[in-house]
């Protein structure tokens, strides 16, 4: 073909960059992350529930906050009832973050593992982190 | 089947047409309807949380405020209102004026109503004929929460509104692209700008609230996230009597009762901009 | 037709890579901005719009004045225009996209920007700027583009055109009208609260439009064998001319209202743009600059024989774009600022980075102009036209 060496070396470097994701990153997987819950706040006050059922946070804990922040600010309710009928101060860093101290070992396990960056720490801030 | 060029792009084109905007009209289905678990709603009222017990919330048809400035005699008086709202919303200190963020603040009777006194001169010297004592004493400044507020007008992403429930002047910082029209519309210079990431200039930070991030704009909001809990604003607590909080449209709130019996100014009326922080006239010691 | 422009001479290509250059320069200062933030330009809490601001507001006028070539030629059929109503509509998508960047730099939270389309509020103005924006350089885009390529395959343009065409004058108007009404409608800025401001922006902006577009033509004939011709580049300059004398009247009656009135607000701007204001001086050798350029302009351009003579006339339609630059740019819009609400003067002046962020959007609009322009004179060339 017309200029054939020229087109092979093209279609090489292209394979190297669409496949680059896969290469770069052999032998870096990291282990399923354990978020731990039983933060001190936790573990002192006993706290057995959160929000709402783990399954539901561990899926939906986005939407739920994404909605809350809608509501909270833009409509003036901060005054969440959940499923079971129990009330919440929605509020990130008062209520969510109180309970859930350890960001480091809760949130950032798996937001880290997801190469997930919400850029809500940009202005709301985690609590002071202390050993649990 | 031969395909032309031509007919290949149409096909293409309404092909990508149809595709995102099914895409984009099943996201819209599936996000209006709620990914709430059933039985969970949000609601204004905050009796009962969880996290200890709290007042009911403050409301009003419509917020305002009276500023007496005779309960203001030492420069402490104002720095308590001050550093009570920086503390309790994280404004940083820049320690220069070009990219300063401030909510609430104080400036002379000149720089408060420029329109009352302006550029008067006697013998070629400028003069105000007021009293010396007005002339130094310090106003307090603050978003003015209008009624018919200019800034709310321009905002072309709704990041700032008017709250139709009280009034109160609200700010998004989630939505706001940083456009700063909202500030060139402000009549009252109350709005500031994060010309830079504000964290590493706040004093002491109070965990309980966010801090901004670069890129958006801030201002006074008459502690909405207080008022919920049943609190005055900061400033308001910390004012010794010196600023009033009240419901302008309730004839009988201490705001109006006030109004009824002191003679009190706005800032720059003329504008029809129908601002809701009352100054009073008159009682000033030394006046 | 894009292959137009992938062929060149060296010049072209050096040109090229100097465009390219100074756009680097831009993206690398800005990546800094934007992980600063906005603090590293000049502007501060009292002048929060500066040197991307009044750009933006500069080129929108530039951007409306095809306009002033599309009436006569495709309304009135003015075949002497035949030739060089392709570089004015290529010259609004240049600036178009240039106003584009200048907001983008501009914004704050640049991320964020779809907000606008996602969560509009039809009562501001900054909205219908958006809309009207894009509306406009997407239908020069298609008209452009359609009426080359048909000239390239000598035919008649489709007649879907045409309506578009028609809709491209109105829209023009309004791209500039709109941006005035930012400014107009904000009952903050003294300066800016004027009903003559929409006015104000058109008059400058087919004056410095048109004196742009007779300039790139006298360089396109300088690199290539395209001629727009004398007869259209004399009637441009006419154009330029009548507004600009429309221009310097409407300057002068804002300065009557201002200081007649003898309203103290209404003519603290110009006081301190014009003639200094508590100690402050900054702006005045720049407004008077503007004024001189603007009086010598209108006398090279009102006189026919100095109008007519092709060695002056760039000297004229230098001074109209320097001076209109001057006056809706920074001393517009900084000026609206100062003073500020509280009646104090905050000055304001651009960064180094400031500066090259510019220089680099310019740039780019300077690429996509000579793309576009390489394209236009390569098919003109092909066909002989």
């Amino acid at each position: 073909m017309y200029n054939g060496g020229k087109i092979i070396l093209g279609l090489l470097v292209f394979l190297a960059f669409v496949t680059f994701p896969f290469w770069y990153n052999i032998g870096t997987a990291d282990k399923i992350p354990k978020p731990v819950i039983e933060s001190t706040y936790i573990k002192e006050h006993n706290i057995k529930k959160c929000v709402e059922s783990k399954d539901y946070m561990r899926a939906s804990h986005m939407e739920l906050l994404d909605n809350w922040r809608n509501d909270a600010i833009r409509r003036g309710e901060r005054v969440y009832v959940n499923s079971e009928g129990r009330r919440y101060l929605i509020d990130l860093q008062n209520t969510c973050l109180k309970c859930h101290s350890n960001k480091k070992e809760f949130c950032d396990r798996c937001h880290n593992y997801m190469a997930v960056k919400p850029y809500c720490w940009d202005c709301h801030l985690a609590p002071k982190e202390t050993k649990s | 089947m031969s395909i032309n060029r031509r007919q290949f792009i149409k096909l293409a084109g309404l092909s990508a047409v149809l595709s995102v905007g099914g895409i984009t009209a099943m996201d819209r289905m599936k996000a209006n309807a709620s990914v709430l678990p059933s039985g969970a709603r949000a609601t204004a009222s905050a009796t009962g949380q969880i996290f200890g017990e709290s007042k009911p919330p403050l409301t009003a048809k419509r917020w305002g405020m009276v500023v007496d400035l005779s309960k203001f005699e030492t420069p402490e008086d104002y720095q308590k209102c001050i550093d009570a709202c920086d503390y309790i919303h994280n404004i940083p200190d820049f320690g220069e004026k070009k990219d300063e963020v401030k909510w609430i603040w104080t400036d002379t009777y000149e720089h408060t109503f420029p329109d009352n006194n302006p550029d008067n001169k006697l013998n070629g010297e400028p003069v105000q004929f007021i009293p010396e004592a007005l002339k130094e004493k310090p106003f307090l400044l603050l978003c003015n929460h209008c009624d018919n507020p200019p800034c709310t007008r321009v905002c072309p992403t709704k990041a700032t509104w008017k709250r139709e429930s009280d009034g109160i002047v609200m700010m998004d910082q989630h939505r706001c692209i940083g456009c700063r029209f909202c500030m060139a519309a402000c009549p009252f210079g109350a709005r500031s700008f994060n010309w830079r990431d504000p964290r590493p200039f706040i004093k002491n930070v109070n965990p309980e609230y966010p801090t901004r991030a670069i890129g958006v704009v801030e201002k006074c909001i008459f502690c909405v996230e207080r008022l919920a809990q049943g609190l005055q604003p900061a400033c308001v607590e910390k004012s010794n009597g010196g600023l009033i909080f009240g419901d302008l449209e309730d004839p009988n709130s201490e705001v109006r009762k006030i109004l009824s019996t002191r003679f009190s100014i706005r800032r720059k009326p003329e504008l029809g901009t129908q601002p809701s922080v009352y100054y009073l006239i008159g009682g000033i010691k030394n006046v | 037709m894009f292959e137009k422009a992938l062929v060149g001479s060296k010049r072209y290509w050096t040109w090229i890579g100097v465009l390219l250059v100074i756009i680097g320069v831009g993206v690398v200062n800005y990546l800094h901005q934007f992980s600063y933030g906005l603090g590293l330009t000049g502007m501060s809490r009292d002048v929060s719009w500066g040197f991307y601001i009044a750009q933006f507001t500069f080129l929108v006028g530039v951007a409306a004045s095809a306009v002033m070539l599309v009436i006569p030629y495709y309304l009135h059929h003015y075949k002497t225009f035949r030739r060089i109503v392709i570089l004015g509509e290529f010259l609004a998508i240049a600036s178009v996209v240039m106003c584009i960047l200048f907001i983008f730099v501009d914004l704050g939270q640049p991320m964020r920007v779809m907000n606008v389309a996602l969560h509009p509020r039809p009562n501001s103005v900054m909205f219908w700027d958006m809309v009207v924006l894009l509306g406009y350089l997407a239908l020069n885009v298609v008209i452009g583009w359609t009426t080359l390529g048909a000239e390239r395959k000598e035919v008649r343009p489709p007649a879907w055109v045409k309506p578009l065409i028609l809709l491209s004058v109105p829209w023009a108007v309004s791209i500039h009208t709109v941006t005035a009404f930012l400014y107009a409608g904000l009952p903050a800025r003294h300066l800016w609260l004027s009903a003559i401001m929409a006015a104000r922006f058109l008059s400058g902006a087919f004056a410095a439009g048109p004196a742009l577009l007779i300039l790139l033509a006298f360089i396109v004939r300088r690199v290539s064998s395209f001629d727009a011709g004398r007869e259209a580049i004399e009637a441009v300059a006419k154009i330029v001319a009548y507004a600009m004398s429309v221009n310097v009247f409407f300057i002068l009656l804002e300065f009557f209202t201002a200081f007649y009135s003898g309203v103290p607000m209404h003519s603290a701007s110009l006081r301190y743009l014009f003639f200094g204001l508590d100690g402050h001086y900054e702006f005045v050798p720049f407004m008077w600059v503007l004024a001189i350029l603007a009086v010598v302009s209108l006398v090279l351009l009102v006189i026919p024989q100095l109008r007519n003579n092709h060695t002056l006339l760039p000297v004229a339609l230098v001074a109209v774009f320097i001076s209109t630059w001057i006056d809706k740019g920074v001393g517009l819009v900084v000026g609206g600022f100062i003073p500020n609400p509280f009646e104090t003067i905050t000055t304001y002046s651009p960064t180094a980075p400031e500066l090259l962020i510019t220089l680099g959007v310019y740039a780019a609009g300077a690429l996509t102009l000579t793309v576009l322009y390489k394209i236009a004179i390569g098919v003109k060339e092909e066909v002989g036209t």
